[in-house]
């Protein structure tokens, strides 16, 4: 398989486009609003360009337009309102980082998360993406599969699911520090082992062709585009190979409306809203027509309906 | 300027000729910006549902305005019994846009799903029965109704306390977590019903032979 070599200059090292363009515009003597100018730096490691290839599982739908997904995020640890994570994530620091990867596996080892991907091969993933409150997006994410990551770690063989977990900062994250709105924290997922070996499932580190914004998951989240948004698991430190099916952030808020398996099924209903249709994101106002129907498995039934073979998907949902 | 007429410990605002009707226009002031702006393009990447919870929130915002008329009488000797009418027929319209919105332009008409939500989604079937009876109120509010009904008609209208508690429970809903906005206006409707509960005892009692 052909391996990218990562340029010289560690991504944390790049100044962010939005920086620089910032800076050029001021020399320029453009008219850069405060505003424009606070936005811009809202994004932190965003703007450093990554060389991807297009990789497999390339969806046929327009991506959605770049500011719809940097700006309607659920990312709780920067608040509950979809733009809260694009206004208040800018003074997270992505790097340095570090992702440790352990458990019931061989060779247990602490990432350098610069290193890991610069030893990936990166490739871009345009996935459909349908979060579980019925809207969706169409999202081309840089990453590399997580499959590749395990293989190397080698799991052992009682090794049956995988249990991520978020990072913990409430001085950078402002919807870890209030109360009685909150999750608890840290944000934890989890997936079979073969639905994380499943070649579907990656691990981005960036959008569009650029490193993750901090709004997004930055520096590194799961994808995962049959299951439910919430799955993705964003700014993730710690991926664990357990035995036994690990506790998921949402299942324990409210067990009734989301499951482990959190597979996107039209057939199966949200206890409060339909989910046989989805509003699409950043179709264009009122009378966009932004409704469409929702896929089974979100359209990717082809390469994962087998691993479901057999289960009652209104049972686990 | 509206007048203040005392009577007795009170004074009653009275509205000028108009007033009344000013205030229904204002009122629907945010209705209408938010409806331009969602025209346009305007409102972020998931309009409809931000125009739809918009509409909700303003009904609560009205109901909340309408259930304090009582309360700053009884407390504070300020009377503003002439404008609850049209308050409450804001809540009204609110509630017919909130409801309008979700039907015609989020379930872009899908009668399927309308009739589950009734039938399967406890959430949704609170909304719709608070609906239905903020309909009675509102077919029920002419001068015309209230002569008619004469005193059947202020206890018909203490439906209006369970409308208060139908939305709140649903507006607590409509979050996947708790958070400060519903619970804060759930605690304020359910503060304004609690308050009536030893004034509509007596009321009972007073029945009884």
């Amino acid at each position: 398989m052909a391996r990218w070599s990562y340029p010289r200059p560690s991504p944390g090292e790049i100044t962010p486009r939005s920086v620089w363009l910032g800076r050029r515009q001021m020399l320029a003597g453009a008219a850069v609003t405060a505003a424009e100018w606070g936005a811009g730096r809202a994004s932190h490691a965003y703007g450093a360009g990554l060389h991807t290839r297009p990789g497999p599982f390339q969806a046929t739908e327009k991506p959605t337009p770049l500011t719809d997904v940097t700006h309607y995020n659920n990312f709780y640890e920067f608040g509950l309102d979809k733009s809260d994570p694009a206004t208040y994530s800018a003074a997270f620091q992505p790097r340095p980082w570090t992702l440790s990867v352990e458990g019931l596996v061989a060779h247990p080892r602490v990432w350098d998360l610069d290193q890991l991907i610069a030893s990936m091969p990166m490739e871009e993933r345009l996935y459909r993406m349908r979060c579980v409150e019925a809207w969706s997006m169409v999202i081309p994410w840089d990453g590399f599969a997580l499959s590749e990551l395990l293989r190397q770690a080698e799991p052992l063989g009682n090794a049956r699911y995988v249990s991520f977990e978020s990072v913990v900062r409430p001085d950078q994250m402002p919807g870890q520090r209030s109360g009685l709105d909150s999750l608890s924290w840290p944000y934890v997922e989890g997936l079979r082992l073969d639905e994380a070996m499943n070649p579907l499932t990656i691990l981005a580190v960036g959008l569009y062709g650029e490193m993750l914004p901090n709004q997004n998951g930055a520096p590194v989240r799961l994808v995962v585009p049959w299951k439910y948004g919430f799955k993705g698991i964003k700014s993730i430190t710690r991926i664990r190979l357990v035995a036994d099916m690990p506790p998921t952030t949402w299942n324990r808020m409210s067990p009734d409306e989301y499951g482990f398996y959190a597979n996107v099924n039209p057939e199966v209903d949200h206890p409060r809203w339909s989910q046989s249709s989805e509003r699409v994101i950043g179709a264009g106002g009122f009378f966009g027509g932004g409704r469409k129907k929702t896929l089974m498995f979100n359209g990717y039934g082809e390469q994962v309906a087998s691993m479901y073979a057999g289960m009652d998907l209104r049972t686990s949902y | 300027m509206p007048r203040i007429i005392r009577s007795g410990r009170n004074h009653v605002v009275v509205p000028w000729r108009g007033e009344v009707w000013i205030i229904a226009l204002l009122g629907l002031l945010p209705a209408a910006v938010y409806f331009w702006y969602g025209a346009q393009d305007r409102l972020g990447p998931d309009p409809v549902n931000v125009f739809e919870r918009w509409l909700g929130l303003w009904a609560v915002r009205f109901l909340v305005l309408t259930l304090l008329v009582t309360p700053l009488r009884v407390l504070a000797g300020y009377s503003l019994l002439r404008y609850r009418r049209m308050l409450g027929l804001l809540v009204f319209a609110y509630a017919c846009l909130h409801v309008g919105t979700y039907v015609i332009l989020d379930q872009q008409g899908n009668l399927g799903v309308l009739v589950q939500d009734i039938t399967h989604r406890p959430f949704l079937l609170l909304g719709f029965v608070a609906f239905v009876l903020l309909s009675l109120l509102a077919a029920t509010s002419t001068n015309w109704s209230m002569r008619r009904l004469g005193r059947q008609w202020g206890r018909l209208h203490r439906l209006v306390y369970g409308v208060a508690l139908l939305v709140a429970v649903h507006f607590l809903m409509a979050f996947k977590t708790y958070n400060a906005t519903s619970i804060g206006y759930a605690a304020i409707l359910g503060m304004l019903v609690l308050w009536r509960v030893p004034d509509l005892w007596r009321k009972r009692m007073r029945r009884v032979p």
